[in-house]
């Protein structure tokens, strides 16, 4: 199976020399024409592990196949047939659209009397059919985005390594990137391992998702299978006066147990409780609520039961310590 | 294999077109050399008449400056390309294809050596038309133009090695007036023999740059002159190798894949 389009993953490690192990003894596999969607916060060790698996870091140890090639014995076959978009979509601001795709065709070995038509395909299948001829310096940041994601379909892989593709974009471009990846899978049957920080992509587009913290994985599976796996839904309440906040959470842990939140006062719901058990009891003590929501687990919760902290506030986190150690 | 030479020529048209459309990184090396150069004709031509100075006209003598003058500016252009292509993270996409290695550095350094025949035929040309004559003739010009790609090639390939190895256009764009410093103190105004301060002597007669400069001006002001070749093509081809065994290292360890 691997070594139709697949990925193989078993103890690998990535260590930086004077850093902490950014990736450290994962094991994945992606079935061939899956979308695999690599859930964390920023520094998790997502993009170390985009960047061993194509190649551009060789790993501190264990191993990983691509398309059933060794990603360190056998880097050039493993290369031919993977695309890439990482996550700075690195342009350059001075060629235009149909130079990159020129270029990147001819490194390629497309062959030449494919080159034109293809990138006239690609710019059309991406929206920049009226673009390709403007420098890139010009171009949004969703329209870069979308010019990365043609460049990585140039050879035509069978597997495609998108790095946080959607991070910045307008919802627009958002919706017409997954649509164009869901495409790419459903019709030609790539395999795509896609990294990102958002909940929502991971639920609508991924397969299965792998949740990365702190380099290691620390859940795997579809998401309706990760969010069955938390089974109880969580209430949130908003106080009309923020003094009443401890009162509140009071009053709601004897429904459940209490949530990291900083919005809002939240418990994940004993078993056998519903909305309406909480609203008579809100009415019996007389709270003053604004607003009472009960909500299905999401991959959050997953996140939140498996780390101990929500995936926003990991990323906050994870900020910070950047910033302190520039600092 | 097949596949590499289409690799370099996708490269040097990157190079060109960046370059033709930077007007900023090619205006400057054909106007900013030629400005200094009338300015020091105007100013010194009565060096000529100093005993032992090659020609009457101080143009012809230092027609010759602007070659490496130019050349200069091709390890700047070069360099800072390269060294923002490591910096956007643009080297990872070119790594991630199947260009080889070499064919990034030779692709990157047609671009300079086609930029620098093209500054070598404007000095000429300015030259010609203020009524330099070239001693060596039409054959003397031919070789000059070949040694303009020499002397870009090696200067560019220079550039290369700084980029690869820092990874940074502002430190290059700083180390460009040291390379500067070599152009000043060498024979660029003055015939070597005839400097009269003893240690700017040595360290002109000890500076390369001195006997490019002076290759070039052989072939405008004496006609064939076979130690003043031999000299300026032994030391920018060896220039030129240093450079490039540099580069091509610093490339191998900047352009990580397995």
């Amino acid at each position: 199976m691997a070594r139709e389009n697949g990925i193989v993953v078993q103890d690998l490690v990535r260590e930086y020399k004077k850093g902490p192990r950014a990736v450290d003894g994962i094991d994945l596999t992606v079935a061939a024409g899956e979308i695999y969607g690599f859930l964390g916060p920023n520094g998790a060790g997502k993009s170390t592990t985009v960047h061993v698996l194509t190649t551009l870091l060789p790993p501190t140890s264990g191993s990983a196949q691509v398309g059933g090639y060794d990603v360190v014995k056998e880097g050039p076959k493993v290369r031919s047939l993977i695309g890439v978009a990482l996550q700075e979509a690195a342009l350059d601001p001075l060629l235009t659209g149909r130079d990159h795709l020129r270029l990147q065709a001819t490194l390629q070995a497309v062959s030449k009397d494919r080159r034109r038509a293809q990138a006239d395909e690609l710019l059309e299948r991406v929206g920049l059919s009226d673009a390709g001829d403007r420098k890139v310096s010009g171009y949004s940041g969703g329209m870069k985005r979308r010019l990365d994601l043609a460049l990585a379909l140039v050879h035509l892989p069978r597997i495609l390594f998108l790095d946080e593709p959607t991070t910045g974009l307008d919802p627009q471009s958002r919706t017409a990137l997954w649509e164009e990846v869901a495409r790419l899978r459903r019709e030609e049957g790539v395999t795509v391992f896609l990294t990102t920080q958002y909940l929502e992509e991971a639920d609508v587009l991924a397969d299965r998702v792998g949740i990365i913290d702190q380099g290691k994985i620390v859940a795997e599976g579809t998401p309706a299978a990760l969010k069955a796996e938390i089974g109880r839904p969580s209430l949130h309440a908003i106080p009309r006066d923020e003094k009443d906040r401890p009162g509140i959470a009071a009053f709601l842990a004897r429904f459940g147990e209490p949530l990291a939140t900083t919005r809002d006062v939240a418990v994940r719901l004993r078993a056998g409780l519903g909305l309406t058990d909480i609203v008579r009891a809100v009415d019996a003590d007389g709270l003053d609520i604004v607003d009472l929501e009960l909500r299905a687990p999401s991959l959050d919760d997953v996140f939140l039961a498996k780390t101990g902290r929500t995936l926003e506030g990991a990323t906050e986190e994870a900020e910070t310590g950047q910033q302190e150690r520039r600092g | 294999m097949t596949t590499t030479w289409p690799q370099v020529g996708a490269i040097a048209r990157r190079s060109l077109l960046r370059t033709a459309r930077q007007p900023a990184s090619f205006i400057p090396p054909l106007i900013f050399p030629v400005a200094l150069m009338a300015v020091n004709a105007a100013g010194l031509q009565s060096s000529t008449e100093l005993a032992g100075f090659p020609t009457e006209s101080f143009l012809a003598f230092a027609l010759a400056v602007p070659f490496i003058q130019g050349a200069l500016f091709s390890t700047m252009n070069a360099g800072t390309d390269l060294a923002r292509d490591v910096q956007t993270g643009f080297i990872n996409r070119l790594a991630l294809t199947a260009l080889r290695d070499w064919a990034l550095l030779s692709g990157q350094l047609s671009g300079a050596v086609a930029l620098g025949i093209v500054q070598a035929l404007f000095y000429l040309a300015v030259g010609l038309a203020s009524g330099v004559e070239i001693a060596s003739g039409p054959l003397g010009v031919l070789v000059l133009l070949v040694y303009a790609a020499f002397v870009s090639l090696s200067f560019g390939a220079l550039g290369a090695w700084l980029a690869f190895r820092t990874g940074s256009g502002e430190t290059i764009q700083a180390l460009f007036p040291v390379l500067f410093v070599f152009l000043f103190i060498s024979s660029m105004n003055t015939p070597r023999e005839l400097i009269g301060v003893d240690w700017f002597r040595i360290a002109a007669t000890l500076n390369p740059v001195s006997y490019m400069i002076e290759c070039v001006r052989s072939l405008i002001v004496t006609g064939w002159d076979a130690q003043a070749l031999l000299l300026g093509f032994g030391f920018v081809i060896v220039l030129g190798i240093v450079s490039l065994v540099l580069a091509s290292q610093a490339l191998r360890t900047r352009m990580t894949r397995t």
